[in-house]
């Protein structure tokens, strides 16, 4: 694609939860691509294989941190480690994030807890503890500092046997427009914008649909692949590549007048 | 700045002033070769000069006139990529109580039937390029689609309207197997010259642009090219997951209750 390495986050330094599959990953590559600096966050340990490889193809401009969005000295640490390697932040990505299925009355109050501290939580603690940096660092460029909150379709309407799911991506969907008015009010330097992924082929998604495999939803996860696709209009999933690209947009300055919004990216499954 | 159109042709109508001419300046940064129409023959010779991109007298809600608009960019252009759907008015609106008929119908003619009828024969210019239907259509609507007001009711039907109808060509095109996406962004205030002529004439041209600034928490107007970044961004490739979307653009002036 021409527009990669158009160098346009020159200068920039981001911060990417969950980087090391998925989305997250994506992110930080094109982030990379485009002349960031990237400190990624995952729970792998800082010597583990994964990150060893991971970081070794990224490069110099990359760090790793092991750390779980759903604690908050995780976060503190993360954001100390984020201002002595670089002393600013620009973007932040909240993409950490953990799925959940089931019937309403099988899920136990744990389990309830556990996502919701991991894509709630962990969203929020992320964004309180980046925020001081972040309003600081807006100063640099044109429309500030941006905090992209990885949503959901699956936070915008209901799904059977998804609600743990669908009320933790409901709740960034609004979290994140809470805040976008109070920084906008503030006058403070920092844009947040959501995002709402349809289906896109990453290990999460890959893991999800073997569960409900192995809960008897279907024989084998190609078929359910088959049906997704087969309700999407555009006819097929997303990749990675094109939300990282949609989070590179709401990162730059292109984005400028864009806050407290939704970008939907979903191939027109909730147009239907 | 990077050349993400490199290649494609891209279709501005209403783009002689304001926003339209912002996203005829934007793509054609971006490397697309682009038409634009209007009625407006002195600013559009300029920004032909200024830009290299084409003029083409025409009004959207002539639907005759639409064929020969589609073959003459073919023709010229070589193929159809992108289309924004910008052309839209709201002279001589008014609320519920005081629309009259002619003002109702015009407004409706340009914001609805012509959006209507530019996506209808963007898609039929889009199949018939080489490799099959493809492009993007990116209809401009308003934040006054979701928060209408009251004292322009045909301007905030006929934004509500294209919402809808994005959806419903994003939905057909899917079906159909075509790879042409149709989504409609939702710009807050944005600072153009219709705007600026209003405010300018006003008793106190001050006191109105403060009260056109503080419709959005932002506490700003949109700046032209804020708004063509968006436009170039969904008429790119990389925006190529993006169908049937709504997508704001406004200052978080819609992200929370208006003027609170």
């Amino acid at each position: 694609m021409t527009e990669l390495g158009s160098k346009r986050l020159q200068g920039r330094v981001a911060f990417v939860s969950g980087g090391l599959r998925g989305i997250g990953l994506a992110c930080v590559e094109r982030f990379l691509a485009e002349g960031a600096e990237v400190v990624l966050s995952d729970l792998d340990a800082a010597d583990s294989a994964v990150v060893g490889e991971t970081m070794a193809r990224l490069g110099q401009a990359a760090s790793y941190v092991s750390a779980n969005v759903a604690k908050e000295e995780d976060w503190e640490r993360a954001a100390a480690l984020v201002k002595e390697r670089h002393g600013k932040c620009h973007i932040l990505v909240n993409n950490a994030g953990t799925d959940l299925t089931g019937a309403v009355e099988t899920l136990s109050l744990e389990s309830w807890r556990r996502i919701m501290s991991i894509n709630v939580d962990g969203v929020f603690l992320g964004t309180k503890h980046f925020v001081p940096m972040m309003a600081e660092s807006g100063k640099d460029f044109r429309g500030g500092s941006s905090i992209i909150n990885v949503s959901s379709i699956m936070g915008l309407v209901g799904m059977n046997e998804v609600s743990a799911y669908n009320a933790s991506k409901g709740a960034v969907r609004l979290f994140t427009k809470g805040i976008a008015i109070e920084f906008a009010q503030k006058q403070t330097p920092i844009r947040a914008n959501s995002l709402h992924p349809g289906f896109v082929e990453t290990p999460l998604l890959k893991a999800g649909f073997q569960r409900w495999v192995d809960a008897g939803f279907a024989e084998k996860s190609e078929d359910l692949v088959a049906s997704v696709v087969g309700a999407t209009p555009i006819g097929r999933l997303a990749q990675p590549s094109e939300l990282a690209a949609a989070a590179f947009f709401l990162a730059s300055e292109d984005s400028s007048y864009m806050t407290g919004a939704e970008l939907v990216i979903d191939g027109g499954w909730t147009a239907q | 700045m990077a050349k993400r159109l490199e290649g494609k042709v891209a279709l501005v109508t209403g783009g002689t002033t304001g926003i339209g001419a912002a996203a005829v300046r934007r793509l054609a940064e971006e490397g697309a070769t682009v038409f634009f129409t209007g009625s407006k023959e002195e600013p559009a010779a300029a920004l032909c000069a200024e830009t290299g991109a084409h003029f083409r007298k025409h009004r959207v809600q002539d639907a005759a006139a639409w064929p020969a608009l589609i073959d003459d960019i073919i023709a010229t252009g070589g193929r159809l990529d992108a289309v924004f759907a910008n052309a839209g008015i709201e002279a001589g609106d008014g609320s519920i109580e005081t629309v009259e008929i002619e003002g109702w119908d015009n407004i409706i003619a340009v914001n609805q039937t012509g959006v209507m009828l530019t996506v209808q024969n963007a898609i039929l210019g889009m199949k018939r390029n080489p490799e099959g239907a493809t492009g993007s259509i990116i209809i401009n609507s308003s934040m006054n689609a979701t928060r209408p007001l009251g004292n322009y009711v045909a301007y905030s039907v006929s934004k509500a309207a294209v919402c809808a109808l994005a959806k419903s060509a994003a939905v057909h095109c899917g079906g159909q197997g075509y790879k042409i996406r149709v989504n409609a962004i939702l710009p807050g205030v944005v600072e153009t010259p219709l705007i600026q002529n209003i405010m300018n004439a006003q008793p106190d041209p001050a006191a109105a642009r403060a009260m056109y600034e503080g419709m959005a928490p932002l506490k700003r107007m949109a700046q032209l090219n804020e708004i063509s970044g968006l436009v170039a961004y969904l008429a790119s490739d990389e925006a190529g997951f993006i169908s049937g979307a709504e997508i704001a653009i406004d200052g978080a002036t819609t992200a929370g209750m208006m003027g609170v």
